[in-house]
């Protein structure tokens, strides 16, 4: 490949901007805490691209396709798998099964709603995050219970600066870059987002690979919900808040296009190291919570003004 | 046969039956809310969310969708809750501005092409910020005449109640029966076409965007004059619940289909859905569960009467 087809990708602003929000945050301290930046960048970039892996296939099924019930499955599932497990390490597969079952029995409740109701996904996906959300408060009862020993050390161990949970989410979003790009059901929503129906005409099962990505989509957030609650030191009632903006914000900045049809992995990694990084870089420079929150605002709408010039030029 | 109900009718009036519905089952439930005082307490947190509704409607005619509209209502509710109270002029200055900018969003939004979806994802924490920035920490205080309005007690009908009907009969003329406001429908129905008939769709996008910018400063005012303090934080969840609410009114998110008044009814069906299951004496857990569970309800009802009309 050459340099040019590299530049070409749309996601490799997100590495671009991540490395020079890195470069400013290390000048300003004169170098120091360069590693324990990164350390830090990918631990919680993890939890970022993991939910976003989800909500990237969503969103490439096209216009109106975007997960709204991904902070409430994240809690639903991290409350029922620490209840389960009661801090025994015995019990670990249990409680992964059981968060996992979650996320499925989400999924299918969500895109039930989308087919039985016919409504915009979004309305489906939000009526349904009510319910969820609901069960998780009546099931959590305000308990905040720790996760298992061993399952809370496997999720905050570093090798050499590296945190094994990132190692995880990038060997799971490397497979599922291949799932986009090379298998059926990869080139099924890409089919479909870019306009479903040709794609229903060239004998694409519309329905079902639809119904596969909202399960999929649900399973990636009940996955961090669980890892989030085991890293954290138990399940909380609004742990998946913040989740909600920064999934979409992720797969935006990462140079998957909102309007379905082109979805990319790599581009989530690069936009969840940068969101987290920038928030590092702001936090040296001693600014507060109101001036992050405004930069992080104006880079996202920045960010999609030059996405519609590079269309522009095309 | 005329025996069977017109279907577009009946799902005329779906929202305004199931707010009945909603409404008798209180009042069986808890007698006492059937009186003025009940009445008062059970709807008054419904205006400042009719009126979020009412700007998030707006927006959903043009076929856009305002992520932004609850850190919005939250931003104009703190700067309610100090400037407009210290320095009335700054904080009418600053209000003017929240809603100049949200004018520019619909230039920006029209003239790139952009997704709405993203640019108010970004502007919701943008308002964020500012809202920290103008009330660090909860406090401030409503303005006096602001609390005074939001605590009338009018005679016979309770001001809620009178509220709502205002504002539903307002945004009705100015959107349904005005001829700009068929213009203004018709950029959801179809661009195209009304460009073609010599409108500017950039200044219908504006007004849109400005109407919507008004209609949540307006919530957010009405919000302080019944808290009679704020934080940043305060009405985060407006944004979900708005949409609830266009969409239980019997708004469609394309197409430039919407009601005011059925945004209204929705509005204060979602506020009653929360406090109906106090009055069962269930479990408070469920109260988000409840609205959820409502809203899909009544979409299955629409539905259905959806299908009898296609069988016809």
């Amino acid at each position: 490949m050459s340099v040019r087809a590299i530049v070409a990708k749309p996601w490799v602003w997100s590495y671009v901007a991540a490395f020079a929000v890195w470069l400013a945050t290390i000048a300003f301290t004169g170098g120091q805490g360069a590693g324990g930046v990164l350390t830090a960048a990918l631990t919680f970039g993890t939890f970022f691209a993991l939910v976003a892996i989800g909500q990237m296939f969503v969103i490439t099924l096209g216009p109106g396709n975007v997960d709204l019930s991904i902070p409430a499955t994240m809690t639903l599932a991290g409350t029922i798998a620490m209840k389960a497990m009661a801090e025994s390490d015995a019990m670990i597969p249990v409680g992964l099964g059981l968060a996992l079952l979650t996320g499925l029995c989400v999924g299918i409740l969500n895109f039930g709603l989308i087919l039985l109701l016919r409504i915009p996904p979004i309305i489906a996906t939000l009526s349904s995050s009510f319910i969820v959300q609901s069960t998780a408060i009546w099931w959590n009862r305000g308990l905040r219970i720790k996760p298992p020993p061993a399952l809370g050390d496997f999720a905050t161990t570093n090798v050499m600066g590296v945190p094994v949970l990132a190692v995880l989410v990038i060997i799971i979003a490397a497979v599922m870059h291949v799932v986009l790009a090379r298998t059926v059901f990869g080139r099924s929503v890409t089919a479909i987002g870019q306009n479903q129906r040709a794609a229903w005409l060239a004998g694409v099962k519309v329905e079902r690979i639809r119904f596969l990505t909202y399960v999929l989509c649900a399973l990636f957030s009940s996955l961090c919900g669980f890892l989030l609650a085991s890293f954290s030191g138990g399940a909380a009632l609004n742990m998946g808040q913040e989740y909600l903006l920064t999934s979409i914000a992720v797969v935006v900045i990462g140079g998957t296009s909102v309007a379905g049809g082109f979805g990319n992995v790599p581009g989530l990694w690069g936009a969840s190291l940068f969101l987290f990084l920038l928030v590092t870089m702001l936090n040296t420079y001693g600014l507060g919570a109101g001036p992050r929150l405004i930069l992080t605002g104006a880079i996202i709408i920045l960010v999609i003004v030059a996405a519609s010039y590079r269309r522009q030029r095309e | 046969m005329g025996a069977v109900v017109n279907p577009r009718l009946l799902r005329a009036l779906l929202p305004a039956f199931s707010l009945a519905v909603l409404l008798a089952a209180i009042f069986w439930l808890q007698p006492r809310t059937m009186t003025y005082f009940g009445l008062n307490l059970l709807l008054n947190l419904a205006i400042p969310i009719v009126l979020a509704t009412i700007a998030q409607m707006f927006i959903i005619c043009v076929n856009d969708l305002d992520l932004s509209i609850g850190s919005y209502v939250s931003l104009t509710a703190c700067i309610a809750a100090t400037w407009l109270n210290d320095e009335p002029v700054v904080g009418v200055a600053a209000l003017a501005l929240c809603v100049l900018v949200y004018a520019g969003l619909g230039a920006l939004i029209h003239i790139r092409q952009l997704p709405s979806i993203v640019v108010t994802l970004g502007m919701s924490f943008v308002w964020l910020g500012v809202a920290i920035l103008v009330l660090p920490t909860p406090g401030g205080e409503a303005p006096e005449w602001l609390r005074g309005l939001m605590t009338w007690k009018p005679e016979f009908v309770p001001f809620p109640i009178i509220a709502s009907v205002v504002i539903a009969v307002v945004v009705h003329v100015g959107l349904m029966w005005s001829p700009y406001g068929a213009v203004l429908r018709g950029v959801g129905g179809n661009a195209r076409a009304v460009e073609r008939a010599g409108w500017s769709l950039l200044k219908a996008k504006v007004i849109m965007y400005a109407l919507a910018g008004i209609a949540g400063a307006f919530a957010g005012m009405a919000l302080v004059g019944l808290t009679t303090s704020a934080d940043a934080n305060i009405a985060l969840r407006y944004t979900l619940l708005s949409i609830a609410g266009v969409i239980l009114g019997g708004g469609e998110f394309v197409g430039g289909r919407v009601s005011p008044v059925g945004a209204v009814i929705g509005a204060m069906t979602l506020t009653l859905a929360a406090s109906f299951l106090s009055f069962l004496q269930l479990n408070p857990d469920w109260q988000i569960g409840a609205q959820g569970a409502i809203l899909i309800i009544v979409l299955a009802l629409r539905v259905l009467i959806n299908r009898a009309e296609g069988r016809r």
